[in-house]
């Protein structure tokens, strides 16, 4: 007997990260604020108030598009889409039913899948309820949020795709700059229609709403292919219906069946004039994109790292620029960089570090020392913890070294004048003289005494290789 | 009309205007008066005049404002019972800039319940009177404003004209009502009906000064995404029409209609005659399709726009209500007049899923063509003449049993809105037993000051 497939569609909604909202002038920022602080009589649906659309808004639209390599439409309209809820004032949510601004594309998975993307739109946010006992109070401070929802083509086939899927998404749009990404503030949210099927006919999909963690995602398919599967094994059939996410049972149930589904009453917006976009402003938009997570994989790929550690870094952008940067400078310096990057600043506690401090021309500088054994590996690592320090970004990494005292003496020179000082020492007799007669093992003895009379800094290879010459 | 200065003091055209009100209150034109604000204001400007400092062009000139308007002064009720202790806090972009040349607002006038009517017995409040037949209606929705100005209390008022609610009380009241070409003064502001029809305008007692009212409110606001840059630049005579010829729809004063508003409208082409104009009868057999696409379009908009009545943050919340359904359920059924009712169900239905295409939006394809008829008709005339209603103002409680019969009152009036296109109501004369006949003139987009041009070359004066 086959095996199931399983085939997974997902819709994410993305908040954008602009300063008001999408149709009001009013703080989009309601992290920490007052209940109802955020309103303009806009969000508030007072009569007579009209829709202004935020054309930084749309800026960030493109650029979530062109992040995910899709056609941007030159032409998009907004419609209304009407249900009664108090989270959502108007009555109904202005969104892009039938003109989308963003067209087609395709997100590059990092283990070299593709998903397709059908279309994305933007639309305004809903407000919140909370619920009490007999009464539930509403905020409007989330309400007219820009978002976009992302909708992807049913090209995923796995719990681990789809959350590989969903985590590739909120890389794109954290390098795009178009969100705070703070899945716990529910900047991303994800909506995922799962089915299964032994033919190649797709089967009867059932859509898990408003997942917020890529682990829920994964979690929620499994779920779910566990659940279909029993159902068609005994005959049963799944039904086509939203289905709920419990986190605490890890179990998805029925919400809403496709009976009960609501008819949205869809009609263009009257209020918002088309948005028409020239070539040329989506081109300049395009020439403004940073590098996207693609781009670096490929850029990474000569360094060699394993991919967990490239993974790791290209999850924050601006450690992906700085490496890339160091690539550019010297590449054969890069590797270093890569370490530092995912075994020291990852592996801290707490990575509340701000990783725009150093520059790419630091980082080539801290691992040049390290090359030139200016600086051993391990000092180097403390010379990195303290150039992600606000107080240290005037000082160049050799600067902190050498107020670090960590500098590594590779004068001949002055090395030679201390290894004779330490030859001369009454308790280092014996070893020199053992060293001068074969017995090897001495020479340790020695070098950890001009290490300690270097303070450290003397580079232990040299020190190694100056006494061999002068006791033969 | 009127203004204040040195010797005409804002404070007495301010108090006459209310001595007036209230001589004429059982036409209940208005809703609520603004009697101390209004006193209020005319003591500043007067007290600015005294000072010599500038008090703008309509100085102390009281004007009455449909109760659709919101201004932070009383309630913005719209005539519904769910607005009707609404306190707004902002002020509409129209009544911002009328009041910042120094026009002072005297009280707010009645309407059908959201501008939802052609006669004003739609109102919560009750209906409003013809200025020239108490049992008569004063047409709608904008009844209050019209019989405001046709009464003398006022010499102009703001209304708005969603399907006629501007010009058809101006001619059952015989005023001049302005409806611009859609997008010529912001709606910020105002209780929205249909939003891509809604046009804001005005009353005035003769083209002049509804053209200086209509220079003050047009213009571009960034508050409404649809206005269109300030083209109201032209002194009144500079307004030329190119061709000097003007179409007589000839359906408009065929079969079913009055004699005597057929003749008035002959009358009137012949003033226009006179007046150096060449007039042609034409045909244009799309028009007869326009009440049936605007009484989809409409109304699906109108539903959309009275979904935020919902009960919840603002308005009247039912009593009754016990939880989240009853909220919106009692709610809305208290506070809407059983016309807005059957226009948010005629709206519902023609958006619901299976009925879209078949309803909306082949309505809207009609619409377009409708737009094209119109453009080809303005390639030969500079505007279009016919009647504003087919009859002259109906009695009081006539057409309330029978709602199609209303709709078809608003026959002359919704294709020019459908279009987006400026179109006047001008008085045309009487009837035998003295109820005004007015006059439509339609032009292209823009032309607004070319047709008040047309207008005021054969005005009475």
């Amino acid at each position: 007997m086959s095996e199931y497939k399983i085939t997974i569609g997902i819709e994410c909604h993305v908040q954008l990260n602009t300063k008001t909202k999408l149709f009001s002038g009013v703080d989009n920022d309601a992290v920490d604020k007052e209940p109802n602080s955020c309103v303009s009589p806009i969000d508030y649906a007072l009569p007579g108030m009209l829709p202004v659309l935020n054309k930084a808004a749309v800026e960030k639209a493109v650029r979530a598009g062109l992040a995910m390599n899709c056609k941007i439409n030159l032409l998009s309209r907004f419609d209304r889409k009407h249900y009664y809820y108090p989270d959502l004032p108007k009555g109904y949510q202005i969104s892009q039913m039938y003109q989308p601004i963003i067209g087609a594309g395709v997100v590059h998975l990092p283990d070299g899948s593709d998903v397709k993307i059908e279309h994305a739109h933007l639309e305004e946010d809903a407000g919140k309820l909370s619920h009490f006992g007999n009464y539930s109070l509403v905020d409007l401070n989330r309400a007219g949020t820009p978002l976009i929802e992302i909708v992807s083509m049913p090209d995923i086939h796995s719990a681990a795709q789809a959350r590989a899927y969903c985590e590739e998404l909120h890389r794109l749009m954290m390098y795009a700059d178009v969100t705070n990404g703070d899945l716990y503030q529910g900047n991303m949210r994800f909506d995922v229609n799962i089915s299964i099927s032994k033919t190649d006919e797709l089967g009867t999909r059932a859509e898990i709403k408003n997942l917020n963690s890529f682990r829920s995602v994964e979690r929620a398919v499994e779920y779910e292919y566990k659940r279909q599967k029993a159902l068609l094994e005994k005959g049963e059939k799944v039904i086509q219906e939203t289905r709920g996410w419990n986190d605490a049972t890890g179990k998805t149930t029925s919400q809403r069946s496709k009976e009960e589904a609501q008819d949205y009453r869809y009609m263009p917006e009257p209020d918002v004039p088309p948005i028409v976009l020239e070539q040329s402003y989506v081109d300049k938009v395009a020439a403004e994109m940073p590098m996207m997570p693609a781009d670096y994989r490929s850029k990474f790929g000569v360094l060699n790292l394993d991919d967990s550690a490239r993974e790791a870094i290209i999850n924050y952008p601006v450690l992906a620029e700085r490496l890339a940067e160091v690539c550019d400078k010297n590449v054969n310096l890069a590797p270093r960089v890569a370490n530092w990057f995912a075994s020291v600043l990852l592996a801290e506690e707490n990575l509340d570090k701000d990783f725009t401090l150093a520059t790419g021309a630091e980082l080539t500088e801290l691992s040049e020392m390290v090359e030139k054994k200016e600086l051993s590996s391990t000092a180097a690592k403390d010379v990195l913890l303290e150039m992600y320090d606000h107080k240290n970004t005037s000082k160049t990494p050799h600067q902190l070294a050498k107020e670090m005292n960590l500098l590594q003496e590779n004068d001949e020179n002055a090395l030679s004048q201390i290894i004779d000082e330490v030859l001369q020492m009454p308790e280092c007799a014996k070893a020199a003289e053992d060293v001068r007669n074969g017995e090897m093992k001495a020479i340790g003895f020695l070098v950890g005494q001009v290490m300690k009379k270097s303070q450290g800094k003397a580079n232990p290879a040299s020190v190694n290789e100056l006494i061999r010459n002068k006791l033969s | 009309m009127k203004i204040a200065d040195k010797n005409t003091k804002a404070v007495d055209l301010v108090r006459a205007a209310l001595e007036k009100a209230k001589e004429y209150e059982d036409y209940h034109a208005f809703i609520s008066m603004n009697e101390a604000h209004a006193l209020e204001r005319a003591r500043e400007i007067d007290a600015k005049i005294e000072r010599g400092e500038p008090v703008g062009r309509l100085a102390g000139v009281p004007y009455a404002l449909k109760d659709n308007f919101s201004s932070p002064q009383g309630h913005t009720t719209a005539a519904a019972k769910m607005l009707e202790d609404y306190p707004s806090p902002i002020t509409a972009t129209a009544v911002a800039k009328i009041e910042a040349e120094g026009a002072i607002m005297i009280g707010r006038t009645n309407l059908d319940a959201y501008a939802h009517g052609g006669s004003t017995e739609n109102s919560y409040f009750g209906p409003t009177s013809n200025a020239y037949d108490k049992e008569r209606v004063a047409g709608g929705s904008s009844g209050g404003s019209a019989v405001a100005v046709a009464l003398d209390i006022v010499p102009f008022a703001l209304g708005s004209d969603t399907g006629g609610s501007i010009r058809q009380p101006a001619s059952f009241n015989g005023v001049v009502g302005v409806k611009p070409t859609y997008g010529t003064v912001s709606r910020y502001g105002v209780v929205a009906m249909a939003s891509s029809t809604d046009t804001m305008g005005c009353f005035a007692k003769n083209v002049e000064d509804a053209n200086l009212v209509m220079s003050i409110m047009a213009g571009r606001d960034e508050k409404d995404s649809t206005t269109l840059a300030d083209f109201w630049t032209k002194d009144l005579t500079e307004a030329t029409p190119k061709q000097k010829k003007i179409a007589l729809i000839k359906d408009s004063i065929g079969e079913g209609i009055d004699p005597e508003v057929k003749s008035a409208i002959e009358n009137y082409a012949s003033k226009l005659k006179k007046a150096g104009y060449t007039v042609e009868e034409i045909d244009m057999p799309i028009l007869k399709y326009a009440l049936a696409i605007y009484y989809i379009v409409v109304p699906a908009e109108i539903a959309s726009n009275l979904s935020r009545y919902d009960g919840i943050r603002y308005g009247l919340r039912s009593s009754e209500a016990k939880n989240l359904d009853s909220v919106y359920n009692m709610t809305r059924d208290e506070g809407f007049m059983p016309e807005n009712k059957r226009r948010i169900m005629i709206g519902n239905f023609v958006l619901s899923s299976g009925f879209f295409d078949a309803y909306y939006l082949k309505a809207q394809k009609a619409r377009t063509l409708l737009i094209d008829a119109y453009n080809k008709a303005f390639e030969k005339y500079d505007a279009l003449l016919c009647p504003v209603a087919p009859r002259p103002a109906f009695k009081i409680g006539e057409n309330t049993s029978d709602p199609l019969q209303m709709y078809l009152e608003d026959v002359m009036t919704v294709p020019a809105s459908l279009a987006g296109l400026p179109a006047m109501s001008v008085p045309a004369g009487k009837s035998k037993s003295g109820l005004p006949i007015g006059a439509q003139l339609v032009g292209p987009r823009q032309s607004d000051q070319i047709l008040l041009n047309i207008a005021a070359s054969v005005e009475d004066k």
